[in-house]
């Protein structure tokens, strides 16, 4: 069969088409954005045999799935990292009621916040709600994981996560398909139970997820993914997980290591193959991408004897992802850049793009605020972060999905007024809406800017939950008083009326929310490249 | 055989497209290929870079160790030397000239072309202005591959290929364009590298 030439994203996509899933579902996030995208370009997904659509937020995408397993079909359903930290409470009870159909999580994690806030590691995750973990070195494995997965989620009646990190899911590289699977049909489980947690009900099914670990684990040293390599020099053996792995090898000519090697694809750790390399090698090197999780379960609190290298002695650096040259030099080779970066190179960060709707709104605000001390922005998470930097510097805080308005509220519940929340469209249905309720209900003094650009815009312009009319319309909806709601249009022109619409919302002292709206000026111009293509087209035609 | 390419430039220059064609090219050739790219915040005006390897053996890396690069591409001129630690020795730095200002602090453009000079092996050359004079104003990028063109060890004809393949569904047009764009690109490192024999 021909190699299809696929990005670590998608070869998981493929892998979930090729494996029969009937639903995915997810909320955009870089770096795990093109897993679905994929698939909803698929014919599958067109035709509208598999279900493909993204999810208001995480949590919402991680039950959806959870209700296709409960019927007894496959289903993914993908994030990134912090992703997982939203959709956490419905995942971790998940290995509690176990699934039906075969349900993979897809958490793509970013080392080195490329794109993030935090680098935090999802394996803990996966150990925390006990469940297996596959976290694959290359494209191919990412792909034939995807089959095995869901192979060992229906074995186990069990969750299973898939932990990537950016470098694989934005890597592209040969992937050899396999044969395609049947989608399952609907079967509900054999006990009808089996998804109630009532305490009575949750603390059976929690033993027996007690009970099943022993049963992770052997599989983990069986399944073959996880794998002893052996070789003579055993002053040194070295554990390589996920994609490490490569970065290990790549150190040696045609990747023979000339010390014993255990590389580390799935969870939870194959303690036996550990045990034989601590028994045989000297000293221990411990490669991982991400935080040092097996690092730490090898040293415990006490164990200061084994001789062990990683993250936590300093061989490897504490943070950051790890490339070639940061494991060569913790195997004790020499640096090999012969050329420095001149110093007449500066930094260029990324910034709002020419004709941005936000550029217009940020204008106007900070000039609303000129008269007022520094420190009153609470912003979020999406395109409209980037008004952080000059010329802007137009925001002063931006922590997670929905913070800004419960942020702003707490500021100004304690006396900080005019208090100010900067929030996107798809992030305010994402994590805003709860907020805006929390600040109706207690009637808080802030102003929420809804920034509506009718699109995710940051991860590449997918479909907002809610924009337009139908924004307004939550936000009456949540109970903001009609005469404080206020739509603008964020056009230099309308500078001077806007910056007296915000000044009086300013001076409100309960709940305002101002809705400037214009359309991302990147999918606008997508659209009109797409719509003059067509013309173009049928000028030909005729 | 063994090819490690370093591709930069600023989010929305094409480097994607450069490495999508040398992608095709490759696998048509019958290669093994990693290619890392980046998506996400930095596109929005950012730099970026994308690591690609071709090799007639398995890879194993997605990323190319500093000093090992053969060739450093560059959409634009900062951008050339903001990689310049995963160079070899006997590296090529192919470049355009046209600078993308986009920040306030841009260095003396002089002076940065005084740095691409001091490394031993460079092509600089302005893309902009050559893609423009073929008729081919949106393809500086693909002047920038074809001028590095003469050091990927890849048959031309399958590069021509390649663009066919990823442009075909813009239409003939954008097909033609970027070809002349490429081989205009092509025909200046030729010339050079005649003129330095």
């Amino acid at each position: 069969m021909h190699k299809l030439l696929l990005l670590g994203d998608e070869a998981i996509a493929q892998a979930a088409l090729d494996s029969g899933i009937s639903g995915i579902f997810a909320y955009p996030g870089t770096p795990s954005t093109e897993i679905i995208e994929y698939v909803m370009r698929s014919k599958q997904s067109r035709s509208g045999a598999i279900k493909a659509t993204w999810a208001t937020n995480e949590k919402t995408a991680m039950e959806t799935a959870l209700g296709v397993s409960y019927v007894g079909k496959r289903a993914m359903v993908c994030m990134k990292h912090v992703g997982l930290n939203v959709a956490a409470d419905a995942f971790v009870n998940s290995a509690v009621t176990g699934a039906n159909g075969g349900l993979i999580v897809v958490s793509a994690d970013d080392p080195s916040m490329h794109s993030s806030q935090n680098e935090q590691d999802s394996r803990f995750y996966g150990k925390f709600a006990m469940i297996p973990v596959l976290e694959p070195s290359n494209q191919q494995e990412a792909y034939d994981m995807v089959h095995y997965g869901f192979d060992i989620s229906e074995k186990f009646g069990i969750p299973v996560l898939l932990r990537i990190t950016t470098r694989l899911a934005h890597s592209r590289a040969g992937v050899l398909r396999k044969p395609e699977r049947k989608q399952n049909e609907i079967r509900l489980p054999s006990d009808l139970k089996q998804f109630i947690l009532l305490p009575a009900l949750a603390r059976k099914r929690y033993k027996g997820l007690l009970a099943s670990q022993a049963l992770f684990e052997d599989e983990a040293e069986k399944s073959g993914y996880n794998q002893y390599i052996d070789a003579d020099d055993k002053s040194l053996g070295i554990i390589a997980s996920g994609i490490a792995f490569n970065y290990l090898k790549e150190n040696y000519p045609d990747g023979n290591v000339p010390y014993p090697v255990l590389k580390i694809t799935q969870y939870p750790v194959p303690v036996r193959m550990i045990a034989k390399l601590e028994r045989e090698c000297k000293r221990i090197l411990v490669l991982e991408e991400g935080a040092p999780v097996i690092e730490e379960a090898l040293k415990g609190l006490l164990s200061k004897n084994l001789n062990i290298s990683g993250r936590l002695d300093g061989a490897i650096p504490r943070d950051g992802e790890l490339n070639p040259n940061i494991v060569a030099l913790a195997l004790g080779k020499p640096d090999t850049r012969i050329f420095d970066m001149p110093a007449i190179v500066v930094g260029r960060p990324p910034s709002l793009c020419t004709g941005c709707p936000h550029i217009d709104t940020y204008n106007a605000l900070n000039t609303a605020l000129s008269n007022f001390s520094k420190g009153r922005v609470f912003s979020d998470i999406g395109c409209y972060t980037l008004g952080a930097l000059p010329p802007y510097n137009a925001i002063n805080t931006c922590v997670d999905m929905g913070a800004s308005i419960t942020m702003a509220k707490g500021a100004a519940n304690v006396g900080f007024t005019p208090t100010v929340a900067v929030i996107g469209d798809s992030t305010f249905t994402h994590s805003g809406i709860t907020g805006l309720l929390d600040a109706v209900n207690d009637n808080s003094p802030i102003t929420i800017i809804i920034l509506d650009n009718h699109t995710t815009a940051m991860t590449g312009g997918q479909k907002s939950a809610a924009t337009g009319d139908l924004l307004v319309n939550i936000c009456r909806g949540v109970g903001v008083p009609e005469e404080h709601i206020k739509v603008i249009k964020p056009l230099r022109k309308n500078h001077e009326e806007n910056v007296k619409i915000i000044l009086g919302e300013l001076n409100h002292p309960g709940v305002s929310v101002i809705i400037p709206q214009r359309e991302c000026i990147q999918t606008l111009n997508k659209r009109m490249r797409a719509k003059f293509a067509e013309k173009e087209k049928s000028k030909k035609e005729v | 055989m063994k090819i490690d390419i370093i591709l930069a430039g600023v989010g929305g220059q094409g480097i994607l497209s450069i490495a999508a064609t040398i992608g095709l090219a490759a696998v048509e050739a019958g290669l093994y290929l990693k290619q890392a790219e980046v998506h996400g915040m930095s596109q929005r005006g950012g730099d970026v870079q994308s690591n690609l390897r071709l090799s007639d053996k398995e890879i194993h890396s997605d990323l190319i160790p500093y000093g090992e690069a053969d060739m450093i591409i560059a959409v634009e001129p900062m951008e050339s030397l903001r990689h310049l630690p995963m160079l070899s020795k006997k590296g090529w730095i192919i470049t355009n000239t046209t600078a993308f200002v986009n920040i306030p602090n841009y260095p003396d453009k002089e002076a940065l072309m005084d740095e691409i000079g001091k490394i031993p092996n460079h092509i600089a050359l302005d893309a902009d202005t050559i893609a423009k004079d073929v008729g081919a104003s949106k393809s500086a990028n693909m002047v920038v591959l074809g001028a590095a063109s003469p050091f990927i060890n890849i048959d031309y004809s399958l590069l021509e290929n390649g663009i066919r393949r990823l442009f075909i569904s813009k239409g003939e047009d954008v097909v033609n364009f970027n070809l002349a764009a490429m081989k205009a690109g092509r025909n200046i490192t030729e010339e050079k590298l005649k003129d330095s024999r």
